[in-house]
């Protein structure tokens, strides 16, 4: 069964089905629109376009590698291809939507860039593209995340970045975005939302997913000659806001490959969430039976969002992906399993990817003998330490 | 059966047309124990109007204080369903209005928020964070329950779109003084001005202006361009500081001299 469904352009109100759209206060429609204005046409330019793939190139060191994991392939009887994010420069997918936002916010004239971040990787990025571009940079993170992300926030102050701690609500990622929409309001003039994911209010998650849909471009040629012309089987990625995971599907939607979005058990938005509207989108979000948000919980930062993009709400929903969740013990175990059979220590992020495949070829799910393209969103570095002080504790 | 409450519409238009300029203040539902007598008595000082504030857990147009407010509420497990409890035994005479985000509607069901809403006698509501072009089902769905959805005008809204919000919007339009979030300023944005004269060109409605007003002089300056000012941020500082409802009345009596 090859699907006709397609990722495609949401047209002017940003809708994916019954998600989506564009729920922001009448001060932001302005800016919104002048971003969809100038994506939009961005994105048909072939200057434009050719500017970024330089960058994507020479800056960030695309095309990244596709990597048969064969001990890792061994010990879970199944043969996984691993799309390495992690080999960009910065050390995750995030640079690819970054270099974009860069080039668009120079295309509108603006000269200050704003971030939420919540595992740092965005924020490392953002502030790298405005280094690189010669633009003022405010990253916002959470209290919490500042606290178990040191490293980054130093990285971000290094590239000349300024780092906002927030202290209101949970202090993690979803009250980093409440603060930069907030900077946002206030300063829209000169300055642009560099939103890290698939989410927030038209155009972004349609923005984000464009930018991202190297990952899955390059992923499905790579396999295309790997496996003599066929594709994969499964096609699996960690989903935070889901912007690894938009761009990997966004390459394989229209093949035959199931596609699995992997989220934290503690931020299951697609397994426990109800449709809700939070960050200018309608979505899946965790909340409670009045309507307030829900505080997510994982050892990963980045994927501690209580919502989802709303294109995989959509495809949750129409049945073309699937999303299931991974417990921070599972997770621990997939990345060191990664790390002694392949080398290769991963983020946590996409170490939840692994801990469902992990989980899935032992309960026959993905039957023995299957093709599996995984992306490696990015590497384990900025984990180091939280990793160190949970396998101490022997908490897992 | 006519709804509890009072409209808020021909109640502001009669202020207007008496001479009076509009004093619209705010309390968040449910910040203390005794929050009605608040209501209460910022109507009894010359509120024209008190805006009733639903917490919600991510308010993105909000600055630290009303955040503060907000959170603190919700620490004290206050929901849309009790602040619509306490304020049905409100004692006042003017129009209450809700101010909320979305989500919470939506979560309820915008039939279902605006009955409890109209049955507690709040006639008038706010939601922050939509536009126009996500507002019109719950603007009509609000209206079958005689619910007045204020819509909210930007200094960056273009002409097109303030024609369109002061056409859709019903008791009041709400002019944004500044492009930002709530919250006390020093001074006064000069956008204040100019969109209150925008708004005026285009609108018989009532024009009440709010973010930012801090003093009197502020609130007597803006509503001289407009009909009238809403004042927020500077009366939760004071709530959230422990003043009591006698002291908050005589602030909001400040304000009522002030704007005439
Ligand atoms: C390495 C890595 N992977 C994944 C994510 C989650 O984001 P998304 O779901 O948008 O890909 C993050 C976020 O910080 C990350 O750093």
């Amino acid at each position: 069964m090859s699907s006709d469904l397609k990722m495609a352009d949401p047209g002017p109100t940003g809708r994916f089905g019954e998600f989506g759209g564009m729920y922001v206060p009448e001060s932001l429609v302005p800016a919104c629109a002048e971003v969809e204005r100038f994506f939009r046409s961005a994105w048909q330019d072939p200057a434009f376009r050719g500017r970024l793939d330089a960058l994507l190139a020479d800056y960030a060191g695309r095309p990244t590698p596709l990597t048969r994991a064969e001990r890792l392939s061994e010990a879970l009887g199944v043969d996984v291809f691993l799309k390495r994010e992690d080999l960009t420069h910065t050390g995750s997918h995030k640079i690819n939507n970054v270099l974009g936002q860069g080039l668009l916010t120079l295309a509108m004239g603006k000269k200050r860039m704003v971030a939420e971040t919540g595992a740092g990787q965005h924020g490392v990025a953002t502030a790298t593209a405005a280094a690189l571009f010669g633009l003022e940079c405010v990253v916002y993170m959470g209290e919490v995340d500042t606290e178990r992300q040191a490293l980054n926030v130093f990285r971000m102050k290094l590239l000349g970045a300024r780092v906002e701690p927030v202290r209101s609500g949970s202090r993690t990622l979803k009250d980093a975005v409440n603060e930069a929409m907030r900077d946002w309001v206030a300063t829209v003039e000169d300055t642009h939302y560099c939103l890290g994911s698939v989410m927030g209010p038209h155009p972004y998650p349609w923005m984000v997913r464009e930018f991202q849909s190297v990952i899955g471009n390059e992923a499905r040629e790579q396999c295309r000659k790997v496996l003599g012309g066929a594709d994969p089987d499964f096609v699996v990625a960690c989903v935070g806001g889901g912007s690894n995971a938009a761009g990997t599907f966004a390459g394989f939607v229209s093949t035959r490959a199931r596609l699995v979005g992997v989220e934290a058990a503690g931020g299951a938005a697609v397994g426990r969430g109800i449709p809700g509207v939070l960050h200018g989108m309608r979505s899946y979000l965790l909340q409670d039976e009045w309507g307030q948000i829900l505080e997510a919980e994982s050892i990963s930062a980045g994927l501690d969002y209580p919502g989802i993009g709303p294109e995989h709400a959509w495809l949750a929903d129409a049945g073309r992906a699937e999303y299931h969740s991974a417990s921070d013990a599972e997770v621990l175990d997939a990345l060191k399993l990664l790390a002694r059979t392949e080398g290769i220590i991963p983020a946590l992020e996409p170490a939840h990817a692994l801990a469902w495949l992990v989980r899935a070829t032992r309960d026959g799910i993905v039957p023995a003998g299957s093709t599996v393209m995984m992306t490696l969103s990015g590497r384990g570095d900025k984990d180091a330490e939280t990793v160190m002080g949970l396998l101490q504790e022997g908490s897992v | 059966m006519t709804s509890p409450g009072v409209a808020v519409e021909p109640h502001l238009r009669c202020a207007r047309e008496a001479g009076r300029k509009i004093l619209v203040t705010y309390m968040t539902g449910g910040l203390v124990a005794d929050w009605v007598r608040y209501v209460e008595a910022m109507a009894d000082a010359g509120a024209d109007a008190v805006e009733i504030g639903i917490p919600f857990s991510d308010p993105v147009m909000d600055g630290p204080t009303i955040q503060e407010a907000s959170g603190a509420a919700l620490a004290r497990g206050v929901t849309p369903a009790s602040i619509l409890d306490d304020v049905a035994r409100a004692q006042v005479e003017v129009p209450l209005v809700a101010m909320t985000y979305y989500n919470l509607v939506a979560r309820a069901g915008h039939v279902r928020f605006a009955r409890q809403l109209a049955a507690s006698g709040v006639r008038g509501a706010i939601v922050a964070d939509i536009p126009l072009e996500e507002s019109a089902g719950w603007e009509a769905d609000a209206g079958e329950s005689g619910v007045e959805t204020v819509l909210l005008a930007a200094p960056v809204s273009s002409d097109d779109r303030l024609a369109e919000i002061c056409r859709r919007s019903h008791g009041f339009v709400y002019g944004v003084n500044v492009m930002g979030v709530t919250g006390e300023r020093a001074r006064l944005s000069t956008s204040a001005e100019i969109l209150a004269k925008r708004l005026k060109a285009v609108t018989d409605l009532p024009v009440v202006m709010g973010f930012g007003v801090s003093t009197p002089e502020q609130a007597a300056t803006v509503a001289a361009y407009a009909d009238g000012a809403v004042v927020a941020s500077a009366l939760m500082r004071m709530v959230l500081a422990g003043a009591g409802p006698a002291e908050v009345a005589d602030t909001v009596k400040a304000f009522r001299a002030a704007i005439g």
